[in-house]
């Protein structure tokens, strides 16, 4: 599946409640069923700033595939953390830094979170753009 | 007398609107308040049949435009009974009445000296301290505050010493509701002619406050925490400080005589007040204070008291909540922790439910963690808000917290 194709999945997943409450319900499952990164990395060095609610966000490089993993403190940003890194985790950073990213949008949740913590959103999502880009950068440099 | 607020409600528009498709419970009036038509239309009024630059044309306009001005400030003046309008300085609000104290103060504090402040101010009433101590090579101190968030008045009488300069503290804390026994703690700091700033943000719009009875040298608060536009506030200082200290801005009308070489100032209160004002502001903020009045602040403070201990009760029956700040005098704020629920968790779906509260440390990030926490949820009452709103909110935090547990 490519980026577009998983978030498409999670888009149709999310089709299916009508109610916000059902939305925020699941989003809360997905939050409780993480714990997504290892405990070593949950230290202010990959604190994600711009977020109410403390994200930790890791990654690396295995196989030119980018693995991320993250946690937070609080359970919805935790259940959006998880769509995260189901949506773009395990691709090559050339394809996490093409990618557009939708679906919070579509799924009607974006409207449904506060400024606050859309911007840590956001933040999220740059932070991913972010490492893909460190990664591109240090390959390309061993390519030359 | 008591408070028709079912009928005083029609007067804030915003409170008809849905948030969420759900009837808007706002109890967010210690971050802001919602404005009353009183005050939109002075505003309007202003600008459709009154404005023009103040203290500069002779044309009639501006003569109006000018007493309107002079007028609200001597409203203000006698709303906190300060001794003349001269006290009044028109600020953009209670942060830049603290900055500008601290920054007049800068030649008044020297390297060793003190200022004392507590433990539960706002970043507004601690980090102008602190940075005035950092550069002037100052010591900040802090009066602790006991396990209910009560300031400890044994400590503050020993921390006040030969070398303190400066006692900055809030009237109400924004966090704990505490209200400070600002009369007692000033007649202290009196004993060794130490001056006492007031932040008086989260008061003016709950308590009734007289400058002169609790004898402070300054008062700082914010309009639109009091029903009023945002962007104007007010600096009250006694007379004899402001005369002694030296204007900070410069231009307009604090302004005497002008020439290359030298220029003269203005008398007080235009010394400190350089620029076109914000003159709408101004008399949205006297509209939004005669609303006070005109209601009563005691009626108000009875209202919210009667809406905080309800709210009080409740929360304190509900299973796993822990009420942050439990002062024996307390008005308007109500901030709980929920036993291994994020405070962010909860302000998000009870916004889902047209609640409207704050998440987080409030600005005063110290006293939070003083309580071993990352963030609290806070709920802050106003003049308009009703025990039906108390219910709806509290059936709203229970059925987020079965959701998040």
């Amino acid at each position: 599946m490519t980026i577009q194709e998983k978030q498409q999945a999670v888009i149709e997943e999310f089709s299916i409640f009508e109610d916000w409450l059902d939305k925020y319900a699941y989003l809360i499952e997905l939050g409780k069923e993480l714990p997504l990164i290892d405990e070593k990395y949950k230290t202010n060095q990959f604190l994600i700033s711009g977020c109410q609610s403390r994200v930790w966000m890791h990654a690396e490089l295995k196989d030119g595939k980018m693995i991320i993993t993250a946690d937070s403190d609080a359970v919805i940003t935790k259940g959006i953390v998880s769509l995260l890194t189901r949506v773009f985790s395990g691709f090559s950073p050339d394809e996490i830094l093409e990618a557009d990213f939708v679906f919070l949008n579509t799924i009607g949740l974006k409207d449904h979170l506060s400024p606050t913590r859309a911007n840590g959103l956001q933040s999220m999502m740059k932070q991913i753009k972010l490492y893909a880009k460190v990664f591109q950068l240090k390959s390309n440099k061993k390519s030359e | 007398m008591s408070l028709n607020i079912g009928q005083l409600r029609k007067d804030f528009p915003i409170l008809a609107r849905k948030v969420n498709g759900k009837r808007l419970v706002y109890f967010d009036n210690a971050a802001t308040t919602q404005k009353p038509v009183q005050v939109i239309e002075r505003i309007k009024h202003y600008y459709t049949e009154e404005n023009s630059n103040v203290h500069r044309g002779v044309h009639h306009l501006s003569q109006l435009a000018t007493d309107k001005y002079e007028h609200a400030r001597q409203f203000v003046a006698s709303y906190i009974h300060a001794g003349s309008a001269k006290e009044i300085i028109f600020t953009r609000g209670t942060t830049e009445s603290v900055n500008v104290v601290a920054s007049l103060f800068q030649h008044l504090i020297g390297a060793g000296d003190e200022v004392l402040i507590t433990a539960m101010e706002h970043h507004s009433n601690l980090v102008p301290w602190q940075q005035l101590c950092r550069q002037q090579q100052a010591v900040l101190k802090v009066v602790p505050i006991n396990e209910k968030g009560e300031l400890d008045m044994t400590a503050l009488k020993n921390m006040i010493t030969s070398k303190t300069r400066m006692f900055a503290l809030a009237h109400v804390s924004n966090v704990l509701g505490t209200i400070n026994p600002v009369g007692e703690a000033v007649k202290l700091a009196r004993k060794k002619n130490i001056p006492v700033l007031v932040d008086g943000a989260q008061a003016v719009a709950h308590l009734p406050v007289d400058v002169t009875g609790l004898d402070c040298d300054f008062y700082a608060f914010s309009a639109h925490k009091a029903y009023g536009p945002m962007g104007i506030g007010v600096l009250y200082g006694k007379e004899e400080w402001l005369k002694k200290l030296p204007p900070y801005q410069f231009g307009g009308e604090m302004v005497d005589q002008v020439s290359f070489s030298e220029t003269t100032f203005n008398n007080l209160p235009y010394k400190f007040e350089a620029g076109t004002p914000n003159v709408s502001g101004v008399l949205g903020m006297e509209a939004a204070l005669k609303y006070i009045e005109e209601k009563g602040i005691g009626n108000v403070r009875d209202h919210e008291d009667e809406l905080l201990d309800f709210a009080t009760r409740k929360l304190s029956k509900t299973e796993g909540i822990k009420i942050i700040g439990e002062a024996r005098e307390k008005t308007a704020v109500l901030s709980f922790v929920v036993n291994g629920v994020h405070p962010y968790d909860l302000g998000t779906l009870l916004d889902q439910m047209g609640v409207a509260v704050r998440t987080g440390y409030h600005c005063a990030q110290p006293v939070v963690e003083s309580f071993g926490l990352t963030g609290t949820v806070r709920a802050s009452f106003g003049i308009y808000n009703t025990l039906e709103e108390v219910d709806v909110f509290v059936d709203a935090l229970k059925k987020s917290i079965a959701l998040l547990k």
